[in-house]
């Protein structure tokens, strides 16, 4: 799904609410990975005007779970360290989206680079 | 040399408008019960001059040229108009097209070169496309702007302040609570407070699928333009989940006075108020009268 404007957040995350859902997934644990979900896409709004948004149904033993993939070729983020730090924020928002997002859900990976853009990958299972 | 259909169109004006009318009036899906003929009639033939009118050896390869402007400009109007008058893409589609079956009709009867004919009703496709792609175009900017006013009023609606009892409001939020969101909500809320005198606020959440970093700082917000006023704001409605994620995320509502529910925030706006609910004694009927 691609994100180019604020009115697509709302779309993107009942999207992800369905395949939640469709997982078996508990209320507690949907409502984590939906709102890490609209923290990553807002970013992508906000600092790379917008890039693409996947979701999948993944498995790994009896274990089911939901992966959002998000990728933009925005800016990217010189030091992922400092823009993982609880209240760090270029703007004057909360700086709690990328820290928050990676308690919120079982995985979290995030690559990028200067000038080329930023992938954030997560993974919450159903029990997880 | 002139381009034969230019010639030709200029001659059977007449002729263009009453195929093309014909042609619309034939449509099954045409709709009386938002145009009558005479206003649909006045519509095309503002159209077909302007049309026949804008025609030159230049233009009539170039749909988009400028001189079309003033063609342009009536499409534009009818197209707009027809969206926010609940027409459908078809019909309006069918208007503009329909022009080109009484052009191209006129040209079959008049060029008897086939060659030419060819050649002719080709250019004339082209235009009537090119104008069929704009008349879409702005079709759909009609609706957004519909969907627009309506997102508006929806935002204005969604937003009832409540007077729940002397000095007490309350706010229900319903939906996301975006920045364009946040700013109607505080406005109305400090407004409420202020006319009313009121000194506590309740911010009911239970109607906000998501709150993540951004509605928390949104809430933040609202709290602290509260407290400006010299109100007390509490905010109710936390659902467990929410109440979870919001901790997970990090975000710190201590300096916040949060209720699971409307009715326990409003007891505590009761006890703040020094005000007490009780249920009444059941009354003796027998008045001891010394
Ligand atoms: N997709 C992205 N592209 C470029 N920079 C980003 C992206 N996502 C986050 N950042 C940077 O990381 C910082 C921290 O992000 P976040 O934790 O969500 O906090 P906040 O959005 O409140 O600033 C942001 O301020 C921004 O500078
Ligand atoms: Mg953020």
């Amino acid at each position: 799904m691609s994100i180019l404007k604020e009115q697509d957040v709302v779309p993107f995350r009942n999207r992800v609410k369905e395949y939640a859902v469709k997982t078996g997934m508990g209320i507690v644990n949907q409502t984590k990975l939906i709102t890490a979900a609209s923290e990553l896409v807002r970013n992508m709004l906000l600092y790379a005007k917008g890039g693409i948004a996947l979701i999948e149904v993944v498995s790994r033993g009896r274990e089911n779970g939901i992966r959002l993939t998000f990728a933009d070729k925005g800016p990217g983020i010189a030091d992922i360290k400092l823009a993982l730090k609880d209240g760090y924020s270029s703007g004057k928002s909360l700086g709690l989206g990328l820290p928050g997002a990676k308690r919120l859900v079982s995985e979290f990976d995030i690559q990028s680079q200067v000038g080329k853009g930023t992938t954030v990958t997560i993974i919450k299972w159903k029990n997880g | 040399m002139k381009n034969e259909s230019i010639k030709v169109f200029q001659r059977k004006k007449k002729n263009i408008l009453e195929l093309w009318m014909t042609n619309q009036l034939a449509d099954q899906g045409l709709r009386e019960d938002l145009m009558s003929n005479e206003d649909l009639r006045a519509q095309s033939e503002e159209l077909v001059s302007a049309f026949i009118d804008t025609l030159d050896d230049v233009t009539i390869n170039d749909g988009r040229a400028t001189a079309f402007e003033k063609v342009l400009d009536i499409l534009s109007g009818i197209s707009i108009s027809r969206a926010k008058q609940g027409y459908s893409p078809r019909e309006t589609g069918i208007f503009v097209l329909s022009l080109k079956d009484a052009l191209q009709q006129v040209l079959r009867d008049e060029i008897k070169d086939v060659a030419v004919l060819y050649d002719q009703s080709q250019k004339i496709s082209k235009i009537i496309d090119s104008f069929s792609i704009e008349t879409f175009e702005t079709f759909i900017k009609g609706r957004e702007e519909v969907i627009l006013r309506q997102t508006d009023e929806i935002s204005e609606i969604s937003t009832p302040v409540i007077r729940v009892w002397d000095n007490i409001v309350a706010l229900p939020i319903i939906g996301t609570l975006d920045s364009a969101r946040t700013q109607v909500v505080m406005e109305s809320l400090l407004q409420e407070i202020v006319e009313t005198g009121s000194n506590i606020a309740i911010l009911d959440i239970s109607g906000v699928p998501t709150v993540d970093s951004l509605v928390a700082q949104h809430l933040i917000k609202t709290v602290s333009a509260t407290r400006l006023m010299g109100a007390e704001c509490i905010i109710s409605g936390i659902r467990p989940e929410i109440a979870q994620t919001v901790v997970h995320l990090g975000i710190d509502l201590t300096n916040i006075i949060t209720k699971s529910t409307l009715a326990s925030a409003l007891k505590a706006a009761f006890a703040m108020q020094q005000l007490e609910v009780v249920k009444r004694q059941r009354q003796n009927n027998m008045v001891v009268n010394n």
